[in-house]
């Protein structure tokens, strides 16, 4: 019979206005590895700051209890130097730093401010074999892939005597291999009687791994799973996450499939830096009117690439091909012309690319288009203007207190749609969609999927890009299998599976490697 | 626009009043902190600060201040640095200088020749920050470097002068008086009265067409109110300076380019463009934006401003020296600051910046009548930015 390793209860927190926490009760067993879930705002990471203490002492209500030692800590080192280790979503590696300085920044194996680097060195290159990354500590972070970078974050938090390790989101930036392994390296951990907390929106991983899924809504806990005895589903969890029966994950779709709209033909890329490594080698693809085409491929094969190297030549060098819209060549030569053309794409990092996060939503929603809201003399009609942001603020249901709220105080779903206003003003034939749901909860899915539909429907043609296969699967009416920089498949979606997409792209290595 | 939609739910005229100042704080802050400033160096000088003859010699003496702060502004907004403009300041005067005085080129002719340079210059460094990549900050350390011994050379150690009259009223001239009144100055009074009712008819156009689309509006009370003082303002100032000589040339010239630059930044798609460029640059170019052209005009933009700048610091101390413009660089990008940019761009306003550089005026002017020496009126002033940066963030961070 295992033991309780950390028990919080009762834990109620509130901002100004809001309770984000009212009551939680969340208990964690000795060497399990127990899922977080819940959708975006339900108050996951909130109670995860609460124990590591971000949140101080005194500021919430409830006590926590871990190793049987009631806990008040008043900041973040308090915690770790019990054994609590959190890692976030977003990657606190610095990039001009090796490994192993960055495994042990804060806490440097030195001696009277000195240094010792052989110590350094040597204990780095133990972690590292645990985290099964095989590359020199002297390695700098920026010469490392996400993938890696996550491996090193964990042997950080490993080199801290971790006793309970929580991972904030820990796969969403990775492909599907990556992912594979690092849960891998989750439940071998659990071997060693290690205790992780694991926060995830993909279901699938959080059915593989974990032993426990305690599911928060709105602040509140909803329930907690045990998947040791039963058979949990992704269905079941759902329905915990939205508190009602979610049937249809992806909508219906009932778009009416046309011509061809628009081809890329012969397209050719070289590396901006490296000009003698083809990114992208002769891809041909095309895609009718109301059709949702899918480009699945792992991270790194030159999905994006593809996309922003057509976007107005955003991406590469020695752009070679053709781009054309209904069979006539289309000059795609400036992201300006790109957009004249009725080209559109949506970025996958919505934060560093997509939006201007310091300016209000009307400023990011008229951005690509502020000709439509403008005279001729280049000077803004602002009450028109005003009211185009109201309309898709409305129509894509926007959740912000006006549409001049800053971009950067909303959550991830609601920035997606002032993305996708953006692009929609803009009023494009084709709208490319890169990763339109990544770190975006399930009920905001849907209605990204439903906006997907709607312009379908309209007769646009659209390219979706996404390294979540089921999402592909689910959306898409023809899909592109990429690896390498090339297309090395193509199925309708009737014929699709995952099995075929993933054998596409291993047949694929294989030939390459031999 | 943003002041009258985000109040005005309470209905209480004292709660909106309460809530226009919380919300507008920051906003005018610094016109608040102008104001005192002003207050206090009038007490501290028994008056002198407002008399119409100082009044008239502050513009004077900081109009090419608040003209360069303006294209630095724009700069900064577009999250760059100029730290050249002093030199080249000094570099178009020398120019215009040896024209004038060597040549005996007419006066016009060089305005234009040195507006044109400054374009030049700005375009030469706008090529290196905006095609070659190189960080501003590096550019125009060059440029400072470059331009300021350029002007030596230029000037060959000497200084160059004097000028013909005409050049000289670019700084020193008043606008002439139709009416020939003895002791006031008519022409100024109908300029203030003309302004003052163009700013309440816009004000007031604005206010119907929120009202139009169904926006929320502040208090109709509150509306009359601002306008009024606004009004009053504009029209004791433009007393003042009546009794004395009437408008400076200069004022006017910098009056047009306020209006034109506040208007550039709020209304236009360029300006726009700019804010967005400089709130996140990939993601500007991503909507289709050319940055890299944009960056280019700001710092060509930059440029004439700067030179235009040099022309008013020669004529008016009619004399082009090696040494002009030295350290301007430091109070045209505190005046931006102090107005509230941001140092990592895309936040920030024209009439900001022009607070800003009036801050700082005020301040120089004060500090000298009242008999500060030039070492505590650094020290001083250096301080003021220190603190109004710190307030500025302050607050951005409670919001």
């Amino acid at each position: 019979m295992s033991s309780v390793i950390l028990e919080m209860r009762n834990i109620t927190k509130t901002f100004p206005g809001v309770k984000a926490l009212d009551d939680v009760n969340f208990s964690v067993q000795q060497g399990e590895i127990h899922a977080l879930v819940g959708e975006n705002g339900a108050g996951k990471s909130t109670l995860m700051k609460v124990l590591s203490g971000v949140y101080p002492h005194g500021t919430y209500t409830g006590e926590i209890y871990f190793q049987g030692e009631l806990c008040q800590f008043k900041d973040i080192s308090q915690s770790e130097k019990m054994g609590i280790v959190i890692i976030h979503q977003e990657l606190a590696l610095i990039p001009f730093l090796s490994i192993a300085e960055n495994i042990f920044l804060g806490n440097e194996q030195a001696h009277r401010g000195i240094v010792n680097w052989n110590v350094t060195i040597a204990k780095t290159q133990e972690l590292l074999k645990k985290v099964g990354l095989r590359e020199s500590p002297n390695t700098l972070i920026t010469d490392l892939g996400v993938g890696k970078q996550q491996l090193v974050e964990i042997a950080k938090a490993l080199s801290k005597e971790v006793k309970l390790l929580i991972l904030d989101e820990p796969t969403a930036s990775l492909n599907e291999t990556d992912s594979e392994a690092l849960l891998e390296l989750l439940l071998q951990f659990k071997q060693q009687g290690m205790t992780s907390i694991l926060i995830s929106h993909k279901l699938n991983e959080v059915n593989k791994v974990a032993d426990s899924i305690t599911i928060l809504r709105d602040g509140a806990t909803i329930e907690t799973l045990d998947s040791r005895n039963d058979l949990v589903t992704e269905d079941r969890i759902i329905r915990g996450m939205v508190g009602r029966d979610l049937t249809h994950r992806y909508p219906p779709r009932e778009a009416e499939i046309g011509e061809v709209i628009f081809e890329v033909q012969n397209w050719k890329v070289y590396h901006p830096i490296h000009p003698d490594r083809k990114v992208i080698d002769d891809v041909n693809i095309h895609v009718r009117k109301g059709e949702v085409v899918g480009i699945a491929g792992l991270m790194g094969s030159g999905r994006t690439e593809l996309a922003m190297s057509v976007f107005g030549r955003a991406y590469g060098k020695n752009i070679s091909g053709l781009v054309c819209k209904h069979g006539r060549e289309i000059d795609t030569s400036s992201v300006h012309k790109a957009i004249a053309n009725g080209l559109a794409y949506a970025t996958e990092d919505r934060k560093n690319y997509g939006l201007v996060l310091i300016q209000p939503i009307k400023n990011n929603v008229t951005l690509a288009n502020l000709e439509a809201v403008s005279g001729r003399a280049g000077v803004i009609n602002k009450p028109k203007e005003m009211v185009v942001a109201k309309d898709y603020r409305t129509s894509l249901s926007i959740k912000s207190s006006s549409i001049l709220q800053e971009t950067v105080n909303l959550s991830g779903g609601n920035q997606q749609k002032v993305v996708l206003s953006k692009w929609l003003f803009s009023n494009p034939d084709i709208l490319i969609l890169d990763e339109p749901t990544r770190g975006i909860d399930v009920g905001a899915k849907y209605e990204i999927y439903t906006i997907i539909n709607r312009l379908a429907e309209e007769g646009k043609g659209i390219i979706v890009i996404s390294s979540e296969l089921p999402e592909i699967l689910g959306i898409c009416d023809r899909i592109y299998v990429m690896n390498e920089g090339k297309i090395v498949g193509e199925m309708s979606a009737k014929e699709a599976s995952q099995e075929k997409i993933m054998a596409c792209i291993m047949q694929q290595q294989e030939v390459a490697q031999s | 626009m943003t002041t009258g939609t985000t109040l005005a739910r309470d209905n209480s005229p004292v709660n909106s009043i309460v809530a226009l100042f919380k919300n507008n704080l920051r906003q005018y802050s610094m016109l608040i902190a102008l104001i005192a400033i002003m207050a206090f160096f009038q007490v501290m000088t028994d008056g002198t600060l407002m008399k119409p003859v100082n009044l008239t010699n502050l513009v004077l003496q900081n109009s090419y201040i608040v003209i360069m702060a303006i294209g630095m502004l724009l700069v900064i907004v577009a999250g760059h640095i100029d730290l050249s403009v002093g030199s080249v300041a000094a570099f178009v005067g020398a120019v215009a200088a040896v024209l004038m005085v060597d040549y005996n080129v007419n006066f016009i002719l060089v305005i234009i020749i040195g507006l044109v340079l400054g374009g030049v210059i700005g375009a030469a460094q706008g090529y290196w920050i905006a095609y070659q990549r190189i960080p501003s900050f590096i550019a125009t350390l060059a440029g400072m470097l470059v331009f300021r011994g350029l002007t030596l050379a230029m000037l060959q150690g000497q200084s160059v002068g004097p000028f013909p009259t005409g050049f000289q009223r670019l700084s020193s001239g008043f606008l002439p008086d139709v009416f020939g009144h003895q002791s006031l100055h008519i022409t100024s009074l109908v300029i203030g009265l003309v302004v003052s009712l163009a700013i309440v008819y816009l004000d007031w156009r604005g206010r119907r067409n929120q009202v139009k689309y169904g926006f929320e509006v502040s208090p109709l009370g509150l509306f009359v109110a601002k306008n009024v003082l606004i009004t009053a303002v504009i029209l004791y100032m433009s007393y003042l300076m009546a009794s004395y000589k009437g408008l400076p040339n200069v004022l006017v010239v910098l009056f047009i380019l306020i209006v034109a630059y506040a208007f550039f930044t709020n209304q236009t798609v360029s300006g726009r463009r700019i804010y967005a460029m400089g709130g996140n640059a990939k993601a500007a170019a991503l909507s289709g934006i050319n940055t890299k052209l944009l960056t280019f005009l700001t710092f060509v933009n930059m440029g004439m401003l700067a030179a235009l700048g040099g022309l008013i610091i020669a004529a008016r101390l009619n004399v082009a020296t090696p040494k002009a413009g030295t350290g301007i660089e430091l109070d045209v990008i505190a005046a931006a600051f102090i107005g509230g940019a941001s140092a990592t761009g895309g936040i920030g306003t024209v009439i900001g910046a022009v607070v800003g550089a009036l801050v700082m005026g005020v301040m120089n002017n004060g500090m000298s009548i009242v008999g500060i020496g030039i070492d505590w009126q650094q020290a001083i002033k250096g301080l003021v930015l220190l603190f109004a940066v710190w307030f500025d963030v302050r607050s951005r961070m409670k919001s």
